[in-house]
C-alpha cells in the first residue's frame, strides 16, 4: 500500500546541508499497522511527511495506493491527500471549530453538501466515542478526546491510508492504551493501513504488525515485530530492546562482578528466551541434567502480540567445566546466552 | 459640562462627533479590509509558508515599513496630490478619510501579520493533509483561528484612527480635533476643550468595550 524507495531528504546546500533521510526503503502491506521507532532527531518526522509530500523529499520514489505521489502535479496530489489521513502529536483541532465542525472539515474542503458532510461525520463521531461531544469545543476536551477528534477527521475523507505522527506521545499511558486500541480497531474494520512513527517501544509492541529502526536518517532493521523483539539482527536494535526492557543487574551483585573468572567464581548469564523456549521448565531441567544450582537473579516475562518474550538474569553455580557445559548446551537450544560477568563464589 | 455652552455650540459638538464618526469609520472599513489583504499576503509569501515568495515578501515589508514610519501629519500633506486627484479637495471629512486610510493600511496589515504568526503552524499543516487549496487553508483554518487576534486588531486601529482624525482636524478636516483645536485651544474656552476630550475618551472605552466583549465571544479557550 505505501512504498518508499530510496528516499534522500536533505536540508541547506553545499558545505552547510544536512541529510535527514539518507535512502529509505519501506514497503508496508495492505491492512497491515507498521511503525517506525528511534530516538529523536532520527530522522521519524521527515519520513512520515514524506509519505504525504509535506515534506518533499530530495529524490526518491513514493507511492501510495499504486500512484507515485513524486509524479503528481498539486492538483493530483491534492486529490491522493484525501486518500491519506494523518494525525500528530498535538491533535492539530481548530480551535474555532466544534468537535462535529472539526470533522466536518476535510468534507467541506472536498465541496460535499452539507446533508452529505451529516451522514459522514455522524457514524464517525459514534466509532470514535464522541457521539456526546459534537457541539463541544476542542479546548473542553482532554488530550484523549482531542485525539479521537483527530482521528474521526482523518477518517471523514475514507483514506487507505493512515498516518501517525508520534499521535500518543502527548498522551498519559492510560489515555495511549484506549487510543491503540481504537487504532487496531479502525484497522481491523476498515482494513485500513497505518504508518506510525513513535519513540515509545510500548506502541509498537501494542498494535504494530512490522517495525523498523531508524538511526540517523537510515532504516537500520525492519522486522515483523514478534521477530524483531526476540530475534533482533542489528545491534542498534538489540541495545534499543534492552534499553526498552530496562533488564537491571541488581547493584550488589554488580559490586562483586568482575570481568574474568577463575576456578572459584561463577559466570553470571543474561537468557533470552523466544516463544519456543519460554514454557520450557528450564532451569530444572538443567539442574537436574548438570547437577549444578542455578541462582536467578532478575526475570521477567513481555508478551509481544502473538509472541512471548523471556529475560533472565542468573547465576551459575558449579565447577567451570559444568557450566562451561551448560552454556553450551543452552546455545544449542533456542536461546540466547550471554555472560556478562563472574562473581566469586561465597565458600 | 455642557452647561453653560451656547446652543450653536452644542450644535457644533454634536456635528464635530458625527465627523469623527464618520472619518473613522470609513477609513476604518477601508484600511481594515485592504490591510487585511496585505496582511495575508505578507504572511502567506514568507518563506517558508505555503505560497512563499521571498521577494515579493520583501518588496511588500518595506512599502509597509515606509508607510509606517512616516509621521501622520507629513504623510496627509505629502499625499495632497493624491488626495485631490481622488476626492477632489484637500479640505474637509472627505479629503481626512484619504490620509487617515493610506496611512491606517500599512499599521491594519502589521497586525493582522502579527495575529496570523499566533496561529499554529501544525493547523497549517494538517490543513494540507487533508488536501486543502491555498484559499481554502486561508479561509477555512487561517482567518477563523485568528478571529480573535483580528478583532483585537480592528479595535486598535479604530482606536488609533480617532487620535489620527483629530489631528487631520487640526489641518482643516473637520471633526472634534477641529473644535478642540479652533475653539478650546485658540480661544481658550476651556469647557469646549474638556467637552472634546471627553466625547473622545468615550469613544474610545465604547470601541474598547465592543471589541472586548466580541473577542470573548469568538474564543473558545
Amino acid at each position: 500500500m505505501i512504498t518508499l524507495e530510496n528516499i534522500v531528504k536533505t536540508y541547506g546546500s553545499g558545505e552547510r546541508a544536512v541529510t535527514a533521510l539518507d535512502g529509505i526503503d519501506l514497503h508496508v502491506a495492505a491492512g497491515t499497522i507498521s511503525g517506525v521507532i528511534g530516538l529523536s532527531g532520527a530522522g521519524k518526522s521527515t519520513l512520515i511527511r514524506c509519505v504525504n509530500l509535506l515534506e518533499r523529499p530530495t529524490s526518491g520514489r513514493v507511492e501510495v495506493d499504486g500512484v507515485e505521489l513524486t509524479s503528481l502535479d498539486t492538483a493530483g496530489l491534492r486529490a491522493a491527500r484525501h486518500q491519506i489521513g494523518m494525525i500528530f502529536q498535538h491533535f492539530n483541532l481548530l480551535d474555532s471549530r466544534t468537535v462535529y465542525a472539526n470533522v466536518a472539515l476535510p468534507l467541506e474542503l472536498m465541496k460535499m453538501d452539507k446533508a452529505q458532510i451529516r451522514e459522514r461525520v455522524l457514524p464517525l463521531l459514534e466509532l470514535t466515542g464522541l457521539a456526546s461531544m459534537a457541539e463541544r469545543h476542542p479546548a473542553q476536551l482532554s488530550g484523549g478526546q482531542k485525539q479521537r477528534v483527530a482521528i474521526a477527521r482523518a477518517l471523514a475523507s475514507r483514506p487507505k491510508v493512515l498516518l501517525c505522527d508520534e499521535a500518543t506521545s502527548a498522551l498519559d499511558p492510560h489515555t495511549t492504551t484506549s487510543i491503540l486500541a481504537l487504532l487496531k480497531e479502525i484497522n481491523q474494520k476498515l482494513g485500513l493501513t497505518i504508518l506510525l512513527i513513535t519513540h515509545e517501544m510500548e506502541v509498537v509492541k501494542t498494535i504494530c504488525d512490522q517495525v523498523s529502526l531508524i538511526e540517523g536518517g537510515k532504516l537500520v532493521e525492519t522486522a515483523e515485530v514478534g521477530r524483531f523483539f526476540t530475534a533482533p539482527a542489528s545491534r542498534a536494535a538489540r541495545a534499543f530492546i534492552n534499553d526498552y526492557l530496562e533488564l537491571e543487574i541488581p547493584p550488589e551483585l554488580l559490586a562483586r562482578m568482575g570481568e574474568s573468572s577463575d576456578g572459584r567464581t561463577h559466570p553470571v548469564v543474561r537468557l533470552t528466551f523466544g516463544t519456543e523456549s519460554v514454557d520450557r521448565p528450564l532451569i530444572s531441567h538443567l539442574s537436574r541434567r548438570f547437577d549444578i544450582d542455578i541462582s536467578i537473579l532478575q526475570a521477567r516475562v513481555e508478551a509481544i502480540q502473538s509472541h512471548t518474550l523471556g529475560l533472565m538474569i542468573a547465576e551459575l553455580i558449579g565447577d567451570p567445566e559444568t557450566t562451561a557445559e551448560v552454556i553450551a548446551y543452552m546455545q544449542s537450544i533456542d536461546l540466547d546466552v550471554e555472560v556478562i560477568g563472574h562473581v566469586p563464589g561465597n565458600e | 459640562m455642557f452647561l453653560g455652552m451656547s446652543e450653536a455650540m452644542l450644535e457644533r459638538l454634536w456635528q464635530a462627533t458625527l465627523d469623527t464618526l464618520v472619518m473613522v469609520a470609513v477609513s476604518g472599513v477601508i484600511s481594515i479590509l485592504l490591510g487585511l489583504l496585505l496582511g495575508v499576503a505578507l504572511y502567506v509569501t514568507r518563506p517558508g509558508r505555503f505560497l512563499a515568495r521571498p521577494l515579493l515578501h520583501g518588496l511588500l515589508g518595506i512599502i509597509v515599513n515606509v508607510g509606517r514610519s512616516i509621521p501622520f501629519i507629513i504623510l496627509m500633506v505629502a499625499i495632497v496630490p493624491f488626495t485631490r486627484l481622488l476626492v477632489g479637495s484637500s479640505i474637509g471629512i472627505n479629503a481626512a478619510i484619504v490620509p487617515l486610510t493610506v496611512a491606517a493600511i500599512p499599521f491594519v496589515a502589521r497586525l493582522v501579520e502579527g495575529s496570523l504568526n499566533e496561529v499554529s503552524p501544525g493547523l497549517i499543516e494538517a490543513a494540507q493533509s487533508m488536501g486543502a487549496t491555498a484559499p481554502q487553508i486561508i479561509l477555512k483554518v487561517l482567518l477563523p483561528e485568528a478571529r480573535g487576534g483580528l478583532i483585537t486588531a480592528a479595535t486598535i486601529t479604530l482606536i488609533t484612527l480617532i487620535g489620527y482624525s483629530a489631528m487631520a482636524g487640526a489641518v482643516g478636516a473637520g471633526g472634534l480635533g477641529a473644535i478642540g483645536i479652533n475653539y478650546g485651544y485658540n480661544r481658550y474656552d476651556s469647557a469646549v476643550m474638556i467637552s472634546t476630550v471627553t466625547i473622545m475618551v468615550v469613544l474610545v472605552q465604547l470601541i474598547q468595550m465592543i471589541g472586548d466583549y466580541l473577542v470573548r465571544k469568538a474564543q473558545h479557550k
